[in-house]
């Protein structure tokens, strides 16, 4: 998994609510068996037409804007547990994500993922969309050691959450199986100690 | 791996106490009793009972008892696994099936659209290379993922249960703790039989009273929703308890479970009684012999202690409900069908809102009572089990689905179709101008060619209404299957009650 530390990027606004796993990544793009190429069908029926030509009104077809650090409305990521949307995210370029809201299962698959959520509250997120729509070259700061995002020049920062295990699994490019792996001997002793066990399938 | 070992876990070893050997279940029983397991709730038995390990205040390492798996969100999984070098830990606890995107017609000829056919047969290759259990297309078993296992009896109180798909909450019902997960997370229990997850907090919504006649599950599932919106149960485990639910059949039960995930929460539960272990007797996997006498007597162990403490607690009066429909583009977005559509809510902010209706085509305070429909769709994990197709049929005996409407029915396995069509449910559905399809998840998700034409509005059994989700542009009305059957006759939005 690719680190993810410190660094300052431009953002892309996306101040919709609720946008769910069916618009980043519409189920007809699920088919792929590796997890390369989904970047392309990111938000697939918002960015392109019926006629499969970009819809210039999208915020991803306009160019003033760029950046690793896409900036949502409220409730990003609901739906389907369809890890495709981080990945679809990830292979786009997006590194981080700014919302007020995530919803669960996005939330993990993101962080499995080297796709940073970041959960500020909805006054920020409101200034932030604000300072971005104002000008889209914005420096963001992004400061996963220290934990916070800064607006650049002005400096207004904003702290936010992260549990130390996921951090520490970001910070050196690690995932939840490399870490499972290693603790295999207590997984097998739990399973002699279990007082019912159900009939096995075969 | 260095710095994961160096990574120090604070472990809270009292939560260990499944690490301690009882001789017989019932030293067991009055373990829990006499100890920790004073007031818990039934979320929380289960869950300790499956802690590996504490990682930190918030995350413990849970085994897994029983992992689904499908051809769309196993590939990536199993190729990790190659990629590390790893074998499948448990191949005893894993059962596959396809069902996403297989087709609904001629399932014995080979898949014409090469990108479902490609998934299809990594599924079946990958489940024999790493000699994994697979109901694949023309198995006797087939069928959508979450309908097999309970039918099987695969799924039973107690477990914990996975699957790289959101609506694993449908086994709730059986009193487990199941829930939707990642592609990686399917890829951790490959390797390990564990997940490493955060614990939910508990809500519990109490639902007291019966439900009205020609009021079912779906509609009350719907109701909740349009209460307690999309977001309602976000970081919420559900247990939903009460007289209503008590009298509410196995299968009315999962409809219910299906759609926890629709409030956001990460699943729901409703403890077993007697109607579970009814159910569960005699299924192809159910414990048989002195096993299901151990089984029972840890099953009726498995409910919330009277004084366990729930972070958040609903009561609702089942007479309250009646048949509902959705009207927008989240599952919250419902209304009771003699409703108008809303000027307002509270829930989205107006842009969203108004987004949502104009992609559904409807104005503010619109009355959908009449309404014309085009597509009638009833399948999906939430309805397409025996009791849905039986309340279709009988709706539907010697009427004629409405010239305008195109009208599907796809049952949710191998097994139910094969039941319909003992019980001449078939025939039935046939006449009054059902296509009567063979099983999987078909047009809930439009993957294979069931797809609703853009613009059209379809009134669907299935779970979710988003954009999009039935084919690009389709409208999608969530609605119960008796609904859905009344509409598919009358060709436009129609309250069943007064037409049975
Ligand atoms: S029927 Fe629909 S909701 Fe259920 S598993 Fe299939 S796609 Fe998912």
């Amino acid at each position: 998994m690719e680190k993810i530390e410190i660094f300052t990027d431009t953002g892309v606004p996306m101040p919709m609510e609720d946008i769910d796993t069916d618009q980043i990544i519409p189920a007809r793009f699920l088919k792929a068996i590796d997890k390369l190429g989904f970047g392309d069908n990111l938000f697939y029926d918002w960015r392109y037409d019926k006629n499969n030509e970009p819809n210039p009104d999208f915020v991803l077809n306009n160019p003033i804007y760029s950046g690793k650090i896409l900036v949502a409305g409220k409730n990003f990521g609901s739906g389907s547990s369809r890890e495709h949307a981080a990945w679809a995210l990830h292979g786009y370029g997006f590194r981080v994500i700014i919302s007020s809201f995530f919803a669960d299962i996005f939330k993990g698959n993101a962080l499995n993922n080297g796709l940073l959520p970041i959960t500020v509250s909805p006054e920020y997120l409101d200034h932030l969309l604000q300072k971005i729509t104002e000008n889209p070259k914005t420096p963001i700061t992004v400061n996963l050691p220290e934990q916070y995002v800064r607006i650049e020049p002005d400096g207004e920062k904003m702290s936010f959450d992260i549990d130390d295990y996921k951090k520490m699994c970001l910070l050196n490019g690690y995932d939840d199986i490399d870490y499972l792996l290693s603790l295999k001997d207590k997984i097998t002793e739990f399973e002699k100690n279990r007082s019912y066990v159900a009939p096995p399938l075969r | 791996m260095t710095s994961i070992s160096l990574w120090k876990r604070k472990t809270r070893s009292t939560r260990n106490i499944q690490n301690k050997t009882f001789d017989t279940i019932e030293n067991r029983v009055s373990f829990y009793q006499s100890t920790s397991m004073k007031h818990k709730t039934l979320f929380d038995k289960i869950w300790d009972a499956h802690v590996v390990e504490s990682v930190d205040a918030t995350q413990d390492i849970l085994y897994i008892d029983r992992h689904f798996i499908h051809e769309v969100t196993s590939p990536q999984a199993f190729s990790g696994l190659r990629e590390r070098q790893v074998p499948l830990f448990r191949k005893d606890q894993t059962v596959a099936t396809a069902d996403h995107n297989v087709p609904t017609i001629n399932q014995h000829q080979r898949i014409t659209e090469p990108l479902s056919r490609i998934q299809v047969e990594t599924l079946t290759k990958n489940c024999a290379e790493f000699d994994v259990n697979l109901y694949g297309l023309g198995h006797p078993n087939q069928g959508i993922v979450h309908i097999i296992g309970p039918e099987l009896g695969i799924t039973q109180p107690g477990m914990t249960i996975v699957c790289g798909d959101s609506h694993t909450s449908t086994h709730g019902a059986f009193g487990t703790i199941a829930f939707g997960i990642g592609t990686s997370q399917v890829e951790q229990v490959f390797a390990t039989q564990t997940l490493l997850v955060s614990k939910p907090k508990r809500m519990r919504i109490n639902i007291s009273g019966e439900l009205n006649p020609g009021v079912y599950s779906k509609d009350l599932i719907l109701y909740l929703l349009s209460k307690l919106t999309a977001g309602g149960g976000t970081g919420y485990f559900i247990e939903y308890a009460g007289s209503a639910i008590e009298k509410l059949s196995m299968e009315a039960r999962m409809t219910i479970c299906n759609m926890s995930i629709e409030m956001g929460a990460r699943g729901g539960l409703i403890a077993p009684d007697e109607k579970t272990f009814d159910y569960i007797k005699g299924r192809d996997f159910a414990p048989k012999g002195e096993d299901w006498d151990k089984a029972l007597a840890y099953w009726k162990t498995l409910k919330s202690d009277q004084e366990a403490e729930f972070d958040k607690e609903y009561h609702f009066d089942a007479a309250e409900i009646e048949p509902m429909i959705t009207y927008g583009t989240n599952p919250g977005m419902g209304i009771k069908i003699s409703e108008r559509v809303p000027t307002r809510i509270d829930s989205a902010k107006p842009e969203s809102f108004q987004n949502s209706l104009d992609y559904m085509g409807l104005e503010p305070g619109q009355e959908l009572l009449g309404m014309p429909v085009q597509n009638v769709f009833i399948g999906s994990c939430t309805n397409s089990r025996i009791e849905d197709l039986r309340i279709v049929a009988n709706f539907s005996k010697g009427k004629k689905v409405n010239p305008n409407v195109r009208a599907m029915i796809v049952p949710g396995s191998q097994r139910v179709r094969k039941q319909a069509t003992e019980e001449g449910l078939d025939r039935i559905l046939i006449e009054a101008g059902y296509e009567f399809r063979e099983a999987g998840c078909s047009a809930c998700l439009g993957m294979n060619e069931d797809k609703i034409p853009a613009g059209e509005y379809c009134v669907s059994t299935s779970n979710r209404n988003f954009e999009g989700r039935q084919g690009p542009g389709a409208r999608t009305i969530l609605a119960s299957p008796l609904t859905a059957a009344a509409v598919a006759i009358h060709g436009k939005i129609v309250d069943a009650r007064e037409l049975v």
